[in-house]
């Protein structure tokens, strides 16, 4: 049943790494702007070409 | 009417028809052809019509070519690289975000750029080498994204955000879930065997787990607890202190001696829910700040005129250093940011800022101009009379009112409980330990702790908190802002309230216009609608908006005279339109003048032949007389104005008779006027809107703004009300004496949970198991019901 300090041990390294995770995420400002990311993730990042030239290069091809 | 593709505006004045497209100015159409030669055209297929339309005057950033400026504004500068920050109160949808999140497909000299939604904010770093600060903003600019730049930002950048409560409750979260998890196994099982091997290390890791809840998450009921001692307050913070030092202290004993597991479960769960209580209760609105004051305003620089050996030079210089006697030039938008006298050209003040009014107000050379003015029309010159700090709108911020801290003195509610409260759990420990003394010496320690322990005000310490925090979440989804959850406890106990009258009770935007004189035929309407097309005088725009349509013709003739008015002829006739000399001028009179000459009014005369006037009215708000004749029921009502008596008859008309009149009050008066009520012991409401009422609400109770667009700053304040809410103003002021209510109902309850668990204590059967389930079931059944009452009061506002 030794084992119960290795199991021990384990968990609370996890548990700390999880909360030393969380602390550095806060302190980094992660959660100051909780709206834009949101928003910025559903953007193409596609450029807009004018139609006329896509018609055009269409053409050549 | 056409919509315009680019800013969604009516075109109104003008139509362009570009690439199949319809846009309502020059300045939309310009956008359009940037992002569409840039491939950027993306950003009207997200929202639709997005834009704004940009109000390009090139020469208004001349100053961040001032170095020591542009080195206040930047956050970061190495020579070659720059980041700054800017505040652009025009984001308002995703094309927003993503258009300037592409800036550097705009021009490579950006590196890269991220908005902050909610606070309106931009931050771009750009490398600087043939690239300054100055053409980054009129990029901005160009694309109707004008960043606000502020004296403010030319004081020191304020600290960073307080995140401790984060980490505090982080902490206790994180030692409460570890140590339930480890205590446990001894709910159940005492003496079952492997258990009884293995108990000691989980009990040491359980301490291990409370050290840094008691030492740093709860450290702060330490502190207040201490201070309440000293100022002789018996807050609610010593009861809880002495509740989470006795709970530590016996644990440790117990796990020392061996007797027992000790309650460091209950120890940090409660400090636990004692912090999110506290979270809770604070709710801020990103883009709204109550902390401003005449700095958030006025301009960081300006235009001196230097002349020296007879050459005159124009430089930007940083507001503060202008002196008495300096020469300034004020562009059309532009702020006065001291008292000046006018030197050179036609000023058309707009003091809303200051006043609330929203009408201009004529100048002519040698009149003197205060500081909050807004210039509008043509370039002005001005001699500063004042620097700006010690002007007279200025001046006021030096009153000591605006430096202390207006909470500091307030009894909150449960302060006032744990009075009674705290005297009441020292005296039943007391007197059980005397008891067990005598009766049973070996139980007499176990039971004083026991006492103590259980008597811990958590429930009594969330009521408050969750109750104020749901009502400021309700309140903000009704659309008043509130600076933070005590406000409301002040709300309830208010007595007396006085009201601004300029811009709080009328409104700004809705001007009514009456027409005294010979009624104009047809004709001469057209022709009237026509001229004041023509003119940019914001009276003839109103006017304009406000005439019933007509045919638009070109006058023949147009001339503007600035500060008189307009002359026109059409098809032979001649009009006249402006001020009353200007009218009459060699006209015959047929009619009287004006009874009452402090009125705002547009004159008109035909062919030399005076017809009469147009009057403007400031509009009272909507169900303006309902509300005082609710809100006079029982509380004081006063009217406190800057302007003159023109509107004391009227007013008295339709509000309560008992609601008192005050004119010609100066910024100073009103705050002095405040103190005054306030030392006849009244609990007083200020609600006002300009700078003018800035003392006032600093000294006020409560003070709050009422504003027409929330996007506009407001002075510094405990509360901002969007005006299209200012008709259920009593049903917040209600909600508030409610939430007051359902506070107390549960200290009652959270009473009875005490009442119980006084009755383990005393008796000396509290096990740690017990404490482990009234604790928590005490906070949550109090949090479940503040959160359901306040609901329901809530749902009963909105339906309004």
């Amino acid at each position: 049943m030794e084992i119960i300090y290795m199991l021990l041990a384990i968990s609370v390294v996890v548990a700390l790494i999880f909360f030393v995770a969380f602390i550095f995420s806060v302190r980094k400002g992660q959660y100051d702007d909780m709206y834009t990311p949101s928003v910025r993730m559903l953007f193409d990042d596609e450029l807009v070409k004018p139609k006329t030239e896509n018609n055009k290069s269409t053409k050549h091809e | 009417m056409e919509k315009c593709f680019h800013c969604g505006d009516d075109c109104r004045d003008e139509l362009i028809l570009h690439r199949e497209k319809n846009f309502c100015c020059t300045g939309c159409k310009t956008v359009f052809d940037i992002l569409q030669d840039n491939d950027l055209s993306y950003y009207y297929d997200l929202e639709k019509n997005p834009g704004i339309s940009p109000k390009v005057s090139e020469d208004k950033y001349d100053f961040l070519q001032n170095e020591s400026i542009q080195e206040k504004l930047l956050d970061f500068n190495d020579g070659n690289h720059q980041i700054v920050s800017f505040v652009i109160p025009s984001i308002h949808c995703s094309s927003c975000i993503w258009i300037l999140e592409n800036l550097n497909k705009l021009n490579k000299a950006v590196n890269s750029s991220q908005v902050d939604f909610p606070k309106k904010t931009v931050r771009i770093s750009f490398s600087s080498k043939d690239f300054s600060l100055r053409d980054l903003v009129l990029l901005l600019s160009r694309l109707g994204y004008d960043p606000y730049i502020s004296l403010e930002d030319y004081d020191e950048k304020k600290a960073n955000i307080d995140r401790s409560l984060i980490y505090k409750l982080g902490v206790a979260g994180f030692a409460f879930g570890n140590v339930m998890f480890l205590s446990f196994p001894e709910y159940f099982e005492v003496e079952e065997f492997w258990l009884e091997q293995y108990k000691g290390v989980f009990r040491w890791l359980m301490f291990a787990f409370s050290l840094p809840v008691v030492l740093y998450s709860g450290w702060d009921y330490f502190t207040t607890a201490y201070k309440g001692l000293r100022s002789k307050m018996l807050n609610i913070d010593i009861p809880i202190a002495l509740g989470i030092a006795v709970l530590f202290l016996r644990s440790s004993a117990e796990i020392i001696l061996d007797l027992g597991t000790g309650f460091f479960d209950s120890l940090t769960g409660l400090v636990f829910f004692l912090l999110l209580g506290r979270f809770f209760q604070q709710k801020t609105y990103a883009y709204l700040s109550f902390e401003r004051d005449y700095k958030s305003y006025f301009p960081i620089a300006v235009t001196r005129i230097n002349t020296e050996e007879g050459k005159i030079t124009e430089e930007q210089v940083q507001v503060y250093e202008i002196e008495k006697g300096d020469r300034i030039i004020i562009r059309n938008e532009e702020l006065i940011p001291m008292d000046a006298i006018l030197i050179k050209g036609n000023a058309l003040i707009d003091y809303s800022f200051v006043t609330g009014e929203a009408e201009p107000v004529e100048k002519i050379s040698g009149d003197k101009l205060f500081a909050g003015g807004r210039q509008q029309g043509g370039i002005i010159e001005i001699e500063a009379l004042k620097p700006v700090k010690q002007s007279y709108l200025t001046q006021l911020w030096s009153d000591e009112v605006f430096s202390k801290d207006k909470r500091g003195t307030f009894q909150t509610l449960t302060n006032k409980i744990s009075r009674r409260f705290t005297t009441a759990v020292l005296s039943i420990a007391f007197i059980a330990t005397l008891f067990w003394l005598i009766y049973d010496p070996s139980k007499a320690l176990n039971v004083f702790t026991a006492v103590l322990i259980i008597a811990c005000p958590c429930a009594i310490a969330l009521a408050a908190p969750f109750t104020l925090g749901n009502l400021l979440r309700i309140f903000g989804s009704n659309k008043l802002y509130l600076k933070e959850a005590s406000v409301i406890e002040q709300i309830a106990e208010v007595d007396t309230i006085v009201f601004d009258k300029t811009g709080t009770i009328t409104s700004n935007k809705r001007n009514t216009i009456t027409y005294e004189g010979i009624e104009l035929n047809p004709s001469e309407e057209e022709m009237l609608g026509s001229s004041l097309r023509a003119s940019n005088h914001p009276l003839s725009r109103a006017l304009y908006e406000l005439l019933k349509k007509h045919n638009i013709a070109t006058p023949d003739e147009f001339k503007e005279l600035t500060g008189k008015g307009i002359e026109s002829s059409y098809k032979g006739s001649r009009m006249k339109i402006g001020s009353e000399s200007f009218v009459r001028e060699n006209a015959s009179a047929n009619v009287a003048t004006l009874e009452k000459p402090n009125k705002t009014a547009v004159h008109v005369s035909t062919n030399n032949n005076y017809k009469g006037c147009y009057v403007f009215q400031n509009a009272y708000r909507e169900g303006i007389s309902e509300l005082f004749e609710e809100l006079g029921q029982d509380k004081e009502l006063v009217i406190l104005s800057g302007d003159n008596d023109g509107e004391k008859e009227n007013l008295q008309r339709f509000l309560p008779e008992k609601t008192q009149l005050f004119f010609n009050q100066k910024p100073q008066d009103k705050l002095d006027f405040i103190k005054k009520l306030q030392q006849q012991g009244k609990n007083v409401m200020m609600v006002g809107d300009g700078l003018n009422d800035a003392g006032a609400l600093a000294q006020s109770n409560v003070g709050f703004v009422v504003s027409e667009n929330i996007n506009v700053f407001s002075p510094a304040c405990d509360g901002i009300l969007d005006a299209e809410r200012f008709k259920s103003f009593s049903r917040f002021l209600q909600l508030s004496t409610k939430g007051i209510q359902v506070i107390k109902w549960s200290f009652l309850l959270s009473l009875c949970y005490n009442i119980i668990g006084l009755a383990f204590a005393v008796t000396g059967h509290l096990s740690p198991i017990v404490a482990a389930i009234l604790m928590p079931l005490s906070s949550i059944s109090i949090v479940v019901f503040t959160s359901i009452v306040t609901y329901r009061l809530g749902k009963k506002l909105k339906s309004e």
